[in-house]
Order: structure tokens, then sequence, then C-alpha cells
């Protein structure tokens, strides 16, 4: 493995505006990375679903020709990115992770992708995901699953899995995830990386496929809490074609990883959510979850427990509102505009090739969310289920925010469980469910909220994620203290929790 | 409360038009029931009197300047049909004989 793949993108785009590499050299290592680990759906890590090797190649030398020519590079300028297959780009396929999308070709880029090309960006290509990243696990994908670089037999978390396996294999510096309901922070925890959900509406929706429309939001990936942080402000900010992007400036999130990684957290006052631990959560992950409420005590901040007596049933309440929104959005492939369409012979309807095709096109668990929120949402169930849902989802954030009244952020462990064997809970919906029990609450309020590597559990030796929640538009905070954690473990580890994985050299040849 | 017949799963699915094999609503009748009876835990919380969220932001009637814009070009639009004719979607037909 090259050395280039190793650095963070803060340190590689210093390199790059130096002189001391190039945009090319640095984006050929990470191709270079890309042959060598990620394999295929059968063998290797399989974060991608497609790499665009030369439209990579060929971003890096406009950044590598606007430094000759002596132009100001932004602070990610050259920097390879891996960015999840359900954002749309113009140049390449997205797919969605689903067979009633396979190789469509958007006709234009979302907005985060055009605000990441032209501060220099380089994006190497799309990552797998589960289907319309519904999924914990990245099974759900249509193209066989992610594996997780540190135990290739187990999950890389989901519905992000290739993102964050990208991460983690050091495929790339930094990666785009979305989150609904977990999908960002879940597969950070499992995979020992960074993972950021801003506040609803601080990133860009336009050109995101849509999953459940009010609990949507794109955010950064990466190894490092300073990367992360420089990513999140390319992204972030108002955007006109996005009705539901919050039009305010972007809090500062680049100084407060930089104030966090001195490492004093005086004066911050933490809440342990009561509700997010005790039964059904691994040993190996409450006592990494503790040490780490330790080390905020130890560095200065105020730790008192919180009660959310409604995060309960915020699982309950998520898998109402999640499908019967998903029934909805998922209604517009219809095998008439684009994607797939099977049965189209001349003697059948229109009706009966969208319902041919879509039985065809979508996998098992899109059928599912399908089926509950046309459930949900029929007369005669709409206000017991999907009515009383949205009453709960008003009682979540009203313990949101009772809680940050008296607290600056709320933590948890960010996930129930380490990472899983690949096929464990693939046909036991409620069993995979449980991986969002923590993660979920913050997307039903729309706060901001992040998980950052806190260890490795005793039992199993792999990653457990603190999960960190702040209020909304108050995203500065999870940089903060994710920044404070991070620098405080690595004098303690020597480095950061990733240089403890296996190198897995070849293994995708 | 829930107790989910095969012919209420045919039902469901015909609404959400997706053509499932016989195996497939046998598999989904039961996990449908099982989910459904997890997720009735949200009617244990008394809420009578609680307004409903719909989404996380307080946000309204949204509009932009009523002015032109460029839209995407036809062309490109249209390769990524599955069956594109003299510019337009072509799809399957959409009435009866008798309609």
């Amino acid at each position: 493995m090259s050395g280039l793949t190793r650095r963070t993108a803060a340190e590689l785009a210093a390199a790059i505006k130096q002189g001391e590499v190039s945009a090319v050299e640095v984006t050929r290592a990470h191709l270079d990375r890309i042959a060598e680990v990620d394999g295929t759906a059968e063998a290797g890590v399989h974060a991608f679903l497609h790499v665009d090797a030369d439209g990579a190649l060929a971003a890096a030398a406009v950044v590598d020709q606007k430094r000759a020519a002596g132009e100001e590079l932004g602070p990610l300028a050259g920097v390879p990115l891996a960015l999840k297959d359900v954002i749309t780009t113009a140049d390449m396929p997205t797919t969605a992770g689903s067979k009633i999308l396979e190789g469509w070709r958007p006709p234009y880029d979302a907005t985060i992708a055009q605000r990441m090309r032209e501060a220099g960006i380089v994006i190497l290509g799309k990552t797998n995901l589960d289907e319309f990243a519904m999924g914990s696990s990245t099974e759900n994908s249509a193209f066989g699953p992610t594996r997780n670089p540190w135990d290739l037999t187990r999950i890389p978390g989901g519905s992000g899995g290739g993102s964050a396996a990208a991460l983690a294999a050091y495929e790339a510096p930094l990666a785009i995830g979305t989150d609904t309901g977990g999908s960002i922070r879940q597969p950070a925890a499992v995979t020992g990386t960074v993972g950021v959900k801003p506040t609803y509406g601080g990133v860009s929706r336009y050109g995101l496929i849509a999953c459940a429309s009010s609990l949507d939001q794109a955010g950064p990936c990466a190894r490092t809490v300073l990367d992360a942080a420089l990513l999140h402000t390319v992204i972030a900010g108002h955007d006109p074609l996005d009705s539901t992007s919050i039009a305010q400036p972007v809090p500062d999130v680049v100084a407060a990883a930089r104030r966090g990684a001195e490492g004093d957290l005086t004066g911050l006052r933490v809440g342990v959510v009561k509700e997010l631990g005790g039964e059904g959560y691994q040993a190996g992950v409450e006592a990494r979850f503790n040490d780490t409420v330790a080390l905020l005590s130890k560095l200065g901040a105020e730790v008192v427990e919180v009660s959310c007596p409604h995060f309960t049933y915020g699982l309950a309440a998520y898998y109402l509102i999640l499908p019967s929104e998903v029934s909805s959005n998922l209604a517009r492939f219809d095998a008439m505009r684009y994607g797939l369409r099977v049965g189209d012979d001349g003697t059948r309807s229109a009706e009966e090739v969208m319902s041919l095709t879509r039985g065809r096109g979508f996998g098992a668990e899109a059928k599912r969310r399908i089926m509950l929120g046309t459930y949900a949402l029929s007369s005669g169930y709409y206000d017991a289920y999907y009515g009383q849902a949205q009453k709960v989802r008003t009682l979540i954030a009203r313990d949101f925010e009772a809680a940050f009244a008296q607290v600056d952020v709320l933590v948890s462990p960010t996930t129930p469980t380490t990472a899983f064997p690949i096929g464990e809970k693939v046909d036991d919906p409620l069993a995979m469910y449980m991986n969002d029990l923590c993660t979920i609450p913050s997307n039903l309020a729309g706060n901001a909220s992040a998980s950052f590597p806190a260890g490795l559990a005793d039992e199993d030796g792999l990653p457990v994620g603190l999960h960190v929640m702040a209020p909304v538009m108050a995203d500065d905070r999870l940089y903060l203290v994710g920044a404070a954690v991070e620098s405080a473990y690595a004098a303690q580890w020597g480095g950061t929790l990733l240089e403890q994985a296996p190198a897995l050299e070849g293994i995708g040849q | 409360m829930p107790s989910i017949s095969r012919e209420e799963v045919a039902h469901l699915a015909h609404l959400a038009r997706l053509d499932l094999a016989p195996d497939e609503l046998d598999h989904l009748a039961g996990q449908l029931d099982q989910i459904l009876g997890a997720v009735a835990q949200v009617t244990e919380v008394a809420a009578d009197d609680i307004p409903p969220t719909s989404h996380a932001l307080p946000l309204t009637n949204v509009f932009r300047e009523d002015e032109q814009r460029a839209c995407l070009p036809a062309e490109s639009v249209l390769a990524a049909a599955p069956a594109a004719e003299d510019g337009r979607f072509r799809v399957p037909q959409i009435l009866g004989d008798e309609q």
C-alpha cells in the first residue's frame, strides 16, 4: 500500500498545495489501492459499485493545472472521495443499490456532487448500499454485500456500508453517506470511522434519491474528525433547489474540530441518555462507551444522566413513518420514465407492466417496506398507526428539547452491538431494525448527530462507536466533542483506531 | 391488533403495484404481522392532546420567484427512459379497448 493512501484528507490537500505530490499521483495511489483490495461481489471488500478511473484522473489533472497556473486551491482540492450510489452524478451510473435502476445515468448532478467538484474534490466512484438506503448491513444491495475490512465475514453496517468500508480499507480518505435512521453513523461505528449526520436541512437533498424525505440527510464520512469537518463545510449550506434547506450560515465545524483537538472540554455539559443502554446492549459496547464517558469527564466535561422517556418508542414510530414515506417515494419507479421495464410485449397494459417491473426490480426489504407503508396509510389504520407515530415524533422532539435545556450534548453508544456476521439477520427484519435504536431519535427530531471511534469490544476485537447528539444547527458541538475524544484516544492508542485494522494486502486480486 | 391474512397481503400488493410470487406472499404475510405487532407499541403512548409532527423543520410555503428558468434538455431525460419515441416517453397501453 502506498503511503499516500494512509494520509488524512487535510494532509493530502496540504501536500498537493505545496507541490510535494500531484493530485494525479494521489488519485492513482487510491485507484491502485481499490484494484488491490476492492475485488468483486464474491470476494474482497466490494465497497464500490462503479469506479471511474478516467474521470477521477481527469478531475485530478484539472487541480494540478490550476495549481500550476497559480490559482488558489480550496482546502480539499485534489483529495479523492467515495460517493454513496444514491447521489446523482451525470457522468456515472446511479443505481441506489437496486436492480430497478441498474445502469441508470441521471441527467443531472446532485447539488452536493456539484459543490464537491467545484471544490476540486476528486470523485473516485460510487459506493455500495442497501437498496434505496434501506438496511443496516449493505446485504440488501442488489449487487452483493460489502465486507467489513476488520473482518471480511462480517457486515460493514448499512445502508452506507460501501462508503464506510472504503474509508476503513484506505480506498478513499473521504466519503459521502446519507442517513435516514442511522445509515451514516452505524456504518461508521462498526468500521471504526467517523460519520456525521448534519442537522436536517443543513445539507441539500437535491439529487439525493429519496428514501423517506422527512428523515433523509446526506453528510460527511472520514477517518478523522477534522477531515469530516472540512467535507461538511464543502457540502453544507442553503440550496434554493431544496425547499427544506435551511437558509442560515453553516456552523463553523472546522474551528470546532481544531478547538476540540486541544483536548479541553471544560464547561461542556454532557448528558448520558438513560434509555439507550442496558438490556440488549453487548457488554463490550457498554464497556467502551463507559470508558469514553469517563474520558469526557477527565477532559473537563460535566457529565450527568438524562432521561428521554419517549426514545423507547422511537423504533416503533420510525418503522411506521419511514415505510409510509417509502411507499409514496418509491411509487415513482413505475417503469415509464427511467430504469427497468419488464413485460412490455404489446399485450400488457401500463399497469401490468408497472406491477411486473416493480415485482422483479425491487428486493425483499424494499417490498417489505412498501407493503408496510401501504398498510399504515390505508384507511381504517391511518389514525392508529401513522397518525399516532407522528404524535410520538412530537414527544421525541420534546424529549430532546427538555434534555438540551439541561446539557449541551447527549451521548450513547452508536449501535447496540459490534459488526455481526454476514447472513445472520438478513431475513429477520426486527432483529435488523434494532441496529438503529440509538440513531433513530435524531432523524425523527432532525437534530445533528455523529459517531466517533471509541475503541474495540473485548469479546470480539471489533470497533465500537460513541454517538454524540447536538441540537438543531449546533453541528459544531459534535466536532468539538469528537475531536477531543479522538486526540485523547490517539495519545492512549499511539494512533487512530483504524491503524489496528488488518492490512488486507492483495485480497481483491 | 394485527393479524394479517394472505388475502390482505395480496390486496396490499395490488394497491402498491407489486407483482408478488405466491411464496413471497406467504413469507411477507408472516413478517408483516410480526413487524406490525412490534410497531403497535406506539399505541401505548398517551398522546391524544399531542399535535402530530410530519416534518422536522417548521417551514411552510417555501416559494421562489415566478420566473423562467432553464430545464433539463429533453434528449438527456429521454436517453434514460426504457423506451422513447418522437421526443416522448413511449408507454404500454393505458386504456383498455372499451374505454
